[in-house]
């Protein structure tokens, strides 16, 4: 399996704080990884740097996009790196409120997409093909998420777990090899979260895409992942497959404290 | 009950503040104090009117926002939503619009068709502004620079190298979108307040620079003789060239609202709008955030650009009073109380904006009363403007039937 995204010791200092400590990662082709670790413990703060949000202070970050050459992308903007194929979605919800939600996934295609304004003001044949097929496509993805009955309907009221999958629609729009998760699950409720479980690993099968997801909920996490890496305080403290991961001791302090030792 | 007693605690509080006002006058002169008890009545009937009538207004709002959902849910639009989406309706509306168009100029003097063309050139400052303000969400206090470099470069451009108007008109609104280019690259990274006050500054300084450079601009005494907009070297009159006048300000609107449109059903329209949304979000999808806020400033400098190369050559004089503070207000009144993002809805408001104090000379002493008034009063029953942004349906049925099909 060919590796897509290579992170060598990241390192992003706040001032004088440093938030997350020389972290390594890989994800390759094909698989679910997901990064878990204690509130605070810089996994944001790490997807942050990889999408391009914040300029790491130190590391590499490296995507290997299929069938294309390697690039570094540390301190390209947020734009260029979903241009190469990296897509994200957000810890709180960042629809396009008062847009509609084929609408939404919509502006997801704007990068895959040519009109200029020329072409806009005249709507030629181009432009009207490129306007159907972004449109088309987008309802496919509505479709894939289950949320084509409501296409027409303003994003902001759509109830919470609608909003999270709409999200992902929107990322996938971008047409990405690798999509960034960062807590898919938050605030939903068992049902909503056995769903989206099921919404993850269809995407991934389905869609020929490999996904890195930052979560809480840890059944979803143990069911899906096929590698973990646990980050505290900024550190990386163990990395293997669910099953290492759960009996590692260090994972089991970091979550449950020092008493569990003694 | 509750709001008859709420209505008299706020008129017995007026008499109170006004008391010292308004009922007591000490006369110097007589060495007595004076009290005008009936002011006091007066004041007490007004503000307990007034409360009384607000508030049975506030709670009629109230009622209709819960009455217009219906078992579903969903809204039941309203006769103004129901007439910009049915086509047949809106159809029938454009054309009779456009024949009161026509007729217009034959109709009525050259005096209101005069005050006609300003209305319109206002429609295309504020459809231009529109794109901006509205649809990306960028906050513009200083739009009148744009117009006022658009009007300038046509009056140098005529009166020191005899450039004809329309080799002009295209010039003044790219010079326009340059200069909104050059606004923009600045204030990129700026939001809200911070923004407001860098491009309030701009057309503070626009028109410092009109005023000041002497050499130039020609200073307060302004630009002079301007050729009117000719038709392939045609003799006009005065009153010819007015009707002439006219018409190509109609064919500029059409021309701007078929334009405006087009871009926002387009992907860089979405672009715009997604922007105004949510900037970060925005950027994560992949779109240019400095490309996209460029290019909106750009293309509403351009129409400003425009309607100043069309407002020199219609006055055939312009000062730098022209372009001062309150027209920046006047436009992006016009767009608030429109409408956001709503193209009929800032047609409605510019023609009323500025054909109203035309018509209404009479009250010209409360126009700016009226002005803020209005506005306030806006603000609180319609937010969203006159006519709120009617957002495009994609047609999807297609896509559902074969959706069926496959299944």
């Amino acid at each position: 399996m060919s590796v897509l995204l290579e992170v060598k010791g990241l390192t992003m200092d706040f001032g004088g704080l440093r938030a997350v400590d020389s972290v390594g990662l890989e994800v390759r082709q094909g698989e679910i990884v997901a990064l878990i670790g204690p509130n605070g413990a810089g996994k944001t703060t790490f997807f942050n740097c990889v999408t391009g949000i914040y300029t790491p202070t130190g590391g590499d970050v490296l995507v290997h996009p299929p069938g294309k050459k390697t690039r570094r992308i540390n301190g390209l903007k947020p734009n260029v790196i979903t241009t190469t194929g990296m897509a994200r979605t957000f810890q709180n919800i960042r629809l396009f409120p008062n847009m509609t939600v084929l609408e939404n996934v919509m502006i997801g295609r704007h990068c895959r997409t040519t009109t200029n304004i020329i072409g806009a003001v005249l709507r030629g044949k181009r432009t009207r093909a490129q306007e159907r097929e972004t449109i088309e496509k987008s309802y496919r993805l509505l479709e894939k998420v289950g949320l084509a009955e409501l296409a027409g309907e303003f994003a902001n009221n759509l109830p919470y777990g609608a909003q999270r999958r709409l999200e992902i629609a929107r990322a996938m729009a971008t047409d990405p090899f690798l999509l960034l998760l960062d807590e898919p699950a938050a605030g939903m409720n068992p049902q909503e979260t056995h769903e989206l479980d099921a919404l993850i690993v269809r995407i991934r099968n389905e869609g020929n895409m490999s996904i890195l997801l930052i979560e809480h909920d840890m059944k979803l996490v143990m069911n899906i992942s096929d590698r973990i890496y646990v980050m505290e305080y900024g550190k990386e403290i163990a990395k293997g497959t669910p099953q290492e991961i759960r009996n590692n001791p260090k994972v089991i302090e970091a979550y449950l404290g020092e008493e569990v030792h003694a | 009950m509750q709001s008859f007693k709420k209505s008299v605690f706020v008129a017995l509080w007026f008499m109170f503040l006004t008391f010292p006002l308004l009922v007591v006058r000490v006369n110097t002169l007589k060495g007595e104090v004076e009290w005008r008890w009936m002011n006091m009545l007066w004041v007490g009937i007004v503000f307990f009117i007034l409360s009384y009538v607000w508030r049975a207004a506030l709670e009629r709002k109230g009622q209709k926002k819960a009455n217009n959902l219906d078992e579903d849910g969903e809204e039941i639009l309203g006769f103004r939503q129901r007439l910009f989406q049915d086509p047949v309706i809106y159809r029938k509306v454009i054309a009779a619009v456009l024949i009161a168009a026509v007729i217009f100029p034959f109709v009525f003097s050259s005096y209101q068709i005069n005050i006609m063309v300003l209305a319109l050139i206002f429609v295309v400052l504020g459809l231009g502004l529109n794109i901006t303000v509205g649809l990306a969400g960028l906050l513009d206090l200083g739009y009148v620079a744009f117009f006022g470099i658009g009007a300038y470069s046509y009056a140098l451009l005529n009166t020191l190298y005899g450039w004809n108007f329309w080799f002009c008109l295209p010039i003044g609104g790219l010079v326009g979108a340059l200069f909104g280019v050059l606004l923009g690259f600045p204030i990129l990274r700026l939001r809200g307040d911070y923004l407001a006050i860098v491009t309030l500054g701009f057309g503070s300084i626009a028109k410092i620079v009109f005023e000041n450079w002497d050499g130039l601009f020609k200073g307060a005494s302004g630009i002079a003789n301007i050729e009117r907009p000719g038709f392939f070297g045609l003799e006009m009159s005065l009153e010819q060239s007015t009707i002439y006048t006219y018409f190509l300000m109609v064919l500029m609107v059409i021309f701007t609202v078929f334009v405006v449109n087009r871009l926002k059903d387009s992907r860089i329209g979405r672009a715009w709008m997604a922007l105004r949304e949510d900037e970060i979000a925005c950027v994560a999808m992949g779109i240019d955030m400095a490309r996209t806020k460029l290019s909106a400033y750009a293309f509403g400098a351009f129409w400003a650009g425009l309607a100043g190369v069309i407002f020199s050559a219609r006055n055939t004089y312009i000062n730098p009073n022209s372009f001062t503070f309150m027209e920046s207000a006047i436009v992006l009144s016009i767009v608030v109380l429109g409408g956001m993002g709503s193209i009929i809805g800032v047609i409605i408001a510019a023609l009323a904006l500025i054909l109203m104090p035309e018509y209404l000379r009479a009250f010209a002493d409360y126009r700016m009363l009226a002005f803020g008034g209005i506005m306030v009063l806006m603000m609180i029953f319609r937010p969203q403007g006159l006519i709120s942004d009617v957002r495009r349906k994609y047609d999807l049925s297609a896509l559902q039937k074969k959706k069926e099909a496959k299944t």
